[in-house]
């Protein structure tokens, strides 16, 4: 394996700020103080480590972040600004990294799901969080999430019980407000869908002002025999956000999950997806879309780990890159020695705009079990000039007809959506990043 | 005996057929590796001070590196002070023709089917021939010369030559490119060197063939092909060790430079002695192959074949400078019982329209790991270029593993890139298919996995193209059921 280089200064520079907040309190105290001895050992990965080859997040922090100085106010903000229009669902905001419980609303009935921000849930749902809280996200091999377990403010706490399908989506908001200096917030969620339910979580990130905002978002949970989880990530943040997200899922038999991420806005954007496919006959499926312009870079690794026989992934990725934006794409498949009869998929595919952007992609298998069916597809290139002579020749105009391409290569992943508004507001968003008005 | 019976023979005959030694009076330096060793390998080979100096500088680099950790195979740490960097077979002087050559020697090659003799009236190959630390003969010499090609042993290019060697050497692949490489480049003993001047097409194959004879040895050999404007050469390798318990370093260097309109092909089959069953012994086969396309409308093709070595080490890669140039690379890398191969390619576009292509075919079988990693790079000006990758890994058994590690990393919008990549099995349906129709399974799976990499055989020069359907069936032998 690689070995890892780290960056001193900036970790004994963190660690200071992890010490001055840590929380000596409470139920996960010692879970709090294993975090950051495991952060202090890892180190902020340089440049140099495999993982954040492409994604230079020791000189992001560094050079945009002061680790003395403590988080700008959080004032009052308009959340309808940053509402999904017309959803009607559960909403959790969170501002700064604190939850706002003026802003939120849960409407589903307690029958049918807890909902808890997870500070609460610590002293009310103590037999759960003991099991799974620290125990799916692996703090033990990435510095951000050990980071994150040591320092996290908040988050959601989410557990629907057996047999019970929740209607309404859950939306969690987190909105950095950097109208008056930096933020850095930890967030951690916890999702626990037990036997045979279904739940959808949306996340999306916004910032109110031009601040720069650090996040790091850590998502783990379990999805139990033949339960569900829809999980969409939006991130659109217009302003100055480094986003370091992980969200880490074991499935058990018969489960499905299905992620989709949209990176669209924001200076940095790593996506660590992480599912572990601990059962059979399981369906995964994986849906990224990233259309960046300007100096955004969006990064996404993604595992899948087939550790039990007769299951099924598929993961399909799109980039469309413009300005001086990078894409960076890892997919790693793992097919444990015993996980055979697996059908594994996987695709990314990329489109580059200008000789600015670039694109760095790395499909990866790795395979022990020979009764499988895997396959990696990964292509870059550009627009078909003659199909964009074809519309042009019908009188659309090159603008539209650009437009109209970018929008159905985008469409394969939108399509994948089910939830009707959430797909009108994605479409809506995508549409606007492509220019798209005909 | 028809042809189908020999092959048949052959397979279910022995493991490997090239493990016998050879019993030559060798000269060897001491163990162990300083500044001293390198002045004797220097000094026995009555070197230029420039080049002693070059090793000095490159031993002094490396020193200070690190052996890379980052290849997906496992082996214990290499003592490099317990290998013996000179070992040459004792001849009183260099021989002048193929009649001076130790006549044991000859009938080393011999066996190995490799005629330095009778080579020159059947196949039309030119030989040079490497045992351990030097090159013993090469052939036809003089009809190569009448056409300006230089075909010779590198120590004799150094001496001869010193002008090409000092221009060229470490062009491609610099001294300090890399830990093995510039092991290399301190201690390299020997290898081959070519040059084709303008507008020649070389009339023959040209072939260097390696042997590893002598205990506790290390193999560091170095091969310079320079292809001057227009010219064209198809070179070949092989190489094969005897049977032995200790591991054995081979760390070789392979630099090509192709300058305009130039096409070089080179082609390997590598049977390096790959350990017992067990994993015991075999050869450690950690080699840099580079070319450059320095050239516009060069080109540079490499095909191998992988069957041998205990833990195969390789990336032949093209550097793709010259505008409209082009690069290849075509492998097929068979592990079995514990051989583990972490092999690929680099394609590097710099140049406008620059075109590359890769198709990998890995094959594991029995306990072995088998890894392609590879990179294609288009920098930001170069304009037009094109890439297709395809890399497919078949699995026999369920306790080996294919790994694929592909980087593309592309900076320019215009560059058009496709990478795919498949892993399988073979199918009991394709298997009963060949059992109902008399061919029992061994052979199937020999007929199948010819098929799976013929798309790779088929880029090899004829006589190699043979060797290489054998070899494959022959490492997969026992790897069924």
């Amino acid at each position: 394996m690689s070995t890892i280089a780290t960056e001193k200064p900036l970790t004994t520079d963190i660690t200071a700020w992890i010490e001055s907040n840590l929380s000596t309190t409470g139920l996960v105290q010692d879970l709090r103080k294993e975090g950051l001895s495991y952060f202090q050992q890892l180190g902020i990965p340089a440049n140099k480590a495999e993982e954040y080859k492409f994604t230079p997040i020791a000189r992001l922090l560094e050079k945009n972040f002061n680790f003395s100085t403590r988080n700008a106010e959080a004032k009052s903000i308009d959340i309808n600004h940053y509402a999904i229009p017309g959803l009607d669902a559960n909403v959790l905001v969170f501002v700064n990294g604190v939850y706002a419980a003026q802003y939120s609303k849960i409407i589903s009935p307690a029958t049918e799901v807890t909902i808890l921000p997870l500070r609460e849930a610590i002293d009310t749902k103590k037999d759960l969080i003991l099991v799974h809280l620290g125990k799916h996200a692996d703090h033990k091999a990435d510095a951000l999430t050990a980071w994150n377990t040591a320092s996290w403010s908040d988050g959601v706490f989410i557990h629907v019980g057996k047999n019970t399908i929740v209607e309404k989506p859950i939306v969690l908001y987190h909105i950095h407000d950097v109208r008056e200096g930096q933020t850095i917030t930890h967030h951690r969620n916890l999702f626990i869908v037990e036997q045979s339910a279904e739940v959808t979580v949306i996340e999306k990130f916004d910032s109110e002002g031009t601040g720069n905002g650090f996040s790091n978002v850590v998502t783990e949970g379990v999805v139990a025999e033949n339960a569900g989880l829809n999980l969409y990530e939006i991130q659109n943040d217009g302003g100055a956000r480094y986003h370091y997200n992980h969200i880490h899922m074991t499935q058990a038999n018969a489960s499905r999950v299905n992620t989709f991420t949209f990176s669209l806005d924001g200076k940095l954007i790593r996506n660590n997806l992480q599912l572990c496919l601990d059962g059979e006959g399981i369906e995964s499926h994986m849906y990224g879309l990233y259309a960046l312009t300007g100096d955004t870079l969006a990064d996404n690794h993604t595992v899948v780990d087939h550790r039990k026989p007769n299951s099924f992934s598929n993961e399909l990725y799109k980039g469309i890159l413009d300005g001086q934006s990078k894409g960076v794409f890892n997919g790693k498949i793992f097919v444990r020695p015993n996980a055979q009869k697996t059908n594994a998929f996987q695709a990314n595919r990329n489109i580059l705009l200008t000789d600015k952007a670039t694109v760095n992609t790395k499909p990866q298998l790795e395979i022990w079990a020979d009764d499988v069916k895997c396959s990696h597809g990964c292509t870059t290139g550009q627009l078909d000039e003659e199909a964009v002579f074809y519309l042009q020749a019908r009188g659309i105009s090159k603008e539209t007809a650009r437009a109209m391409m970018l929008y159905a290569f985008a469409g394969e992943v939108l399509d994948a959506i089910k939830h009707p508004v959430i797909k009108e507001y994605i479409d809506t968003i995508i549409s606007e990043r492509l220019h798209k008005n005909f | 005996m028809s042809k189908d019976n020999q092959v048949l023979e052959e397979l279910t005959s022995k493991e490997y057929e090239h493990g016998w030694t050879t019993n030559i009076e060798t000269e060897s330096a001491p163990k162990g590796l300083n500044e001293d060793i390198i002045r004797f390998i220097s000094s026995k080979k009555n070197e230029p001070e420039w080049l002693l100096e070059w090793r000095l500088k490159a031993y002094q680099q490396w020193t200070k590196m690190v052996e890379p950790k980052w290849p997906n195979v496992t082996y214990p740490a290499i003592n490099y002070q317990d290998v013996i960097y000179y070992s040459a077979p004792k001849q009183s002087a260099k021989a002048k023709s193929l009649e001076e050559v130790d006549p044991e020697l000859i009938k080393t090659f011999e066996k190995l089917g490799i005629s330095l003799t009778e080579q020159k009236r059947l196949t039309g190959v030119a030989v040079d021939a490497v045992i351990d630390s030097v090159s013993v003969a090469t052939t036809f010499k003089e009809t190569l010369g009448e056409l300006g090609i230089i075909f010779c042993s590198f120590s004799e290019a150094v001496q001869k030559h010193p002008e090409l060697i000092k221009k060229y050497m470490g062009s491609v692949v610099p001294v300090n490119d890399n830990y093995f490489a510039a092991l290399n480049s301190a201690v390299f003993t020997d290898g081959s060197f070519c040059y084709i001047p303008k507008g020649v097409r070389c009339p023959m194959e040209l072939s260097t063939y390696f042997r590893i004879n002598a205990a506790n040895t290390g193999q560091f050999e170095r091969t310079l092909i320079v292809a001057d404007e227009g010219s064209y050469v198809s070179y070949l390798e092989g190489c094969t060790a005897p049977m032995r318990d200790e591991n054995q370093l081979h760390a070789a260097v392979v630099e090509i430079y192709a300058m305009k309109d130039a096409t070089v092909k080179y082609s390997t089959v590598q049977n390096w002695y790959p350990g017992d069953k067990e994993g015991k012994g075999g050869i450690y086969n950690f080699v840099t192959k580079r070319g450059l396309c320095a050239g516009d409308g060069s080109k540079i093709s490499w095909t191998q074949v992988e069957t041998g070595s205990a833990i195969t080490w390789k990336y032949p890669s093209c550097i793709l400078k010259g505008d409209n140039s082009m690069g290849e690379f075509y492998s097929v890398a068979v592990t079995n019982n514990y051989q583990q191969a972490d092999t690929g390619t680099k394609m590097i576009h710099i140049g406008k329209n620059t075109k590359s292509r890769i198709v990998s075919k890995g094959i594991s079988a029995g306990h072995s790991q088998n890894s392609y990693r590879g990179q294609v790079h288009i920098m930001k000006r170069a304009e037009g270029a094109r890439n297709f990758s395809q890399c497919d890994s078949l699995l026999m058994g369920d306790k080996c593993g294919a790994h694929t590690f592909p980087y593309i990393d592309v900076e320019n919008s215009s560059a058009k890139i496709e990478h795919e990549a498949t892993t399988s099995k073979i199918g009991e349906d394709q298997i009963f298919y060949c059992l109902q129709r008399g061919i029992d399974e061994e052979s199937a799976v020999a007929l199948i996995v010819n098929g799976y990499a013929k798309e790779v055989l088929n880029q090899l020069p004829m006589e190699f193209a043979v060797e290489a359907q054998k070899l494959l069936a022959l490492t997969l032998e026992g790897s069924v059921g």
